[in-house]
């Protein structure tokens, strides 16, 4: 059996005095798509910060066997990690070209996609390329959020709610992105409210309640569970 | 006429070296979310520091190893001293910088002494450049104005031009995000730090014969390039240097102004000999920049280009 790419055992965060993740336990292998689900402040968000080293961590993460937990994030970064936060964080008086420019993490070694190939694959960039990212609609900051990750050349991404605040019909394409994402190879673990896009893509999915998880399956199986659903997901 | 040419020229190379040292002023504040009180004694230090090097050497070496020496010293601040303090909150951190600001004029105080020392302008620009109307204006001051120049310029490229200043802008404003990229934040502070000491050395280099080379002359500069800053809008380096043009003028113009307020308003009866009439403009101007800062706070509190407000 391979090893798991991204190992996460026993992990706990604390925001000041609150404990938020209590014994976070998962495991992503290579090339899987994992889908984090569960309610508005369970520490779906906050596991993957903690994963990024944005959030302290305690317990024990790695990242291709190596523990990574305790890491500055360009540290983890470079060792193939990507991150797409929530808040998308683009640099909005950068131009689409330079916030691109800005993923790649050594120009000498610069990953397998050019700004050219990652305009092409996404037209609407394109059209924008030399417009500072500011002024981009919301659903067109995510994909550059995304592309700008993929620059990186990462071997997983932790993508956390892509489609939050966007139009049903964006949601859509961006779906299909992370779908397309996924076929080049790269693992993604998204942490994602609609079931209807994680369903979709994921191969396997973790259901997260108090910080930790209460379920893990595949989607199928998943499906059946109404019990996990009306427990860890209906409002 | 030439009182005219002189003041637009010396206001436009003191309007420089003020933007040599508020340029690194704000690149720090928006790094640090705090003003580095110690900004000053880095220009100071090159002062010094190129006293002591080109006693040893000459100018010319002294002009590119002391700000690189500020710039070093600058780094080593951030790495062992900053770092640390910034994990305490921005009280903290702006209280560290004070007593920086009074360490370093101690030690120069003690290695240099109190009184200021013979730091002078290379004899080789130590002669009139030109001369109208029968005043000369020093090739020094031309020097000068191509340094601050040649820095502008120089500092331009790398922030708009080339990649590493992207990665610096964008680690200005979003730090977490550009380390998720893989890029090293902490360092790139490091750098920024320590490139902002060394721009402010710069200007102690070529200002510090100019001027006088004392350690009285960090706390003379200082509040200037406060005032140069919050008038421009914190964090704003277009705004930096408008505000430091405008106050190198303001202050060059009104020092060329020997008139007083008794013969300009004497229409209204004010004798040239009274208290209010003898007061001459060029005795204002050292009041000028202040004025300008507590009038920007009252009616304009982002100042001329910041995004917020104070």
């Amino acid at each position: 059996m391979t090893e798991p790419m991204l190992s996460v055992k026993d992990l706990h965060a604390f925001y000041g005095k609150s404990h938020v993740l209590r014994g976070v336990n998962m495991e992503i292998m290579p090339g899987e798509v994992i889908a984090l689900l569960g309610r508005n402040g369970v520490g779906r968000s906050t596991t993957a910060k903690a994963i990024m080293g944005e959030v302290a961590p305690k317990g024990e993460i790695t990242f291709k066997g190596k523990p990574i937990a305790g890491l500055e994030s360009h540290q983890i970064a470079r060792m193939g990690l990507g991150y797409v936060p929530e808040s998308r964080d683009i640099f909005p008086t950068m131009t689409v070209r330079q916030n691109l420019v800005l993923g790649v993490k050594d120009m000498k070694n610069p990953g397998k996609y050019s700004i050219d190939q990652m305009l092409d694959m996404f037209p609407n960039l394109r059209a924008r390329a030399d417009n500072p990212a500011g002024v981009l609609s919301g659903g067109e900051k995510q994909m550059l959020t995304m592309c700008r990750t993929l620059m990186g050349d990462p071997e997983l991404i932790i993508i956390d709610e892509p489609t939050e605040g966007l139009a049903p019909k964006i949601v859509q394409q961006i779906g299909d992105t992370i779908a397309e994402i996924a076929k080049t190879g790269v693992a993604i673990l998204l942490v994602e409210q609609k079931l209807s896009i994680a369903l979709r893509i994921a191969n396997r999915v973790y259901v997260m309640g108090h910080g930790e998880i209460v379920y893990g399956g595949t989607p199928a199986e998943f499906a059946t569970r109404d019990d996990v659903k009306k427990e860890w997901l209906e409002v | 006429m030439e009182t005219i040419v002189f003041a637009l020229l010396n206001g436009v190379i003191y309007g420089l070296l003020l933007f040599m040292l508020s340029s690194g002023l704000t690149l720090i504040f928006s790094m640090m979310g705090v003003l580095n009180f110690a900004h000053a004694s880095f220009y100071m230090l090159g002062a010094y520091f190129a006293f002591t090097i080109s006693g040893s050497s000459s100018f010319w070496i002294a002009l590119f190893i002391a700000p690189v020496l500020v710039g070093l010293v600058g780094a080593v601040v951030e790495r062992y001293g900053l770092r640390k303090v910034h994990a305490n909150g921005h009280v903290a951190e702006l209280l560290f910088t004070f007593g920086l600001a009074y360490l370093i004029e101690e030690v120069v105080k003690i290695v240099y002494g109190k009184t200021s020392v013979d730091y002078r302008i290379p004899d080789l620009l130590d002669f009139p450049a030109f001369t109208i109307y029968g005043a000369s204006f020093p090739a020094y001051r031309i020097f000068m104005l191509f340094v601050a120049i040649g820095m502008l310029v120089g500092l331009w490229v790398l922030l708009k031009k080339t990649r590493a200043g992207l990665i610096i802008q964008a680690a200005l404003t979003h730090p977490h995000m550009v380390g998720h990229l893989g890029h090293n934040v902490p360092l790139i502070f490091m750098t920024v730090f320590g490139i902002g000491c060394a721009l402010a050395g710069l200007a102690g280099v070529i200002g510090g014969n100019i001027f006088v080379t004392d350690p009285a002359m960090a706390v003379q500069m200082g509040p200037i390039v406060f005032v140069v800053v919050v008038v421009g809008g914190i964090g704003s380096l277009e705004g930096a240097f408008l505000a430091s043009l405008l106050i190198g003028l303001l202050q060059n113009f009104a020092v060329g102004i020997s008139a007083s307020f008794g013969e300009i308003f004497g229409f209204l009866g004010l004798s040239t000999t009274s208290e209010l009439g003898s007061i001459t403009i060029s005795s204002l101007a050292p009041m000028l920049p202040f004025l300008l800062l507590v009038l920007m706070l009252i009616f304009r509190p982002r100042g001329l280009m910041g995004e917020q407000e104070l």
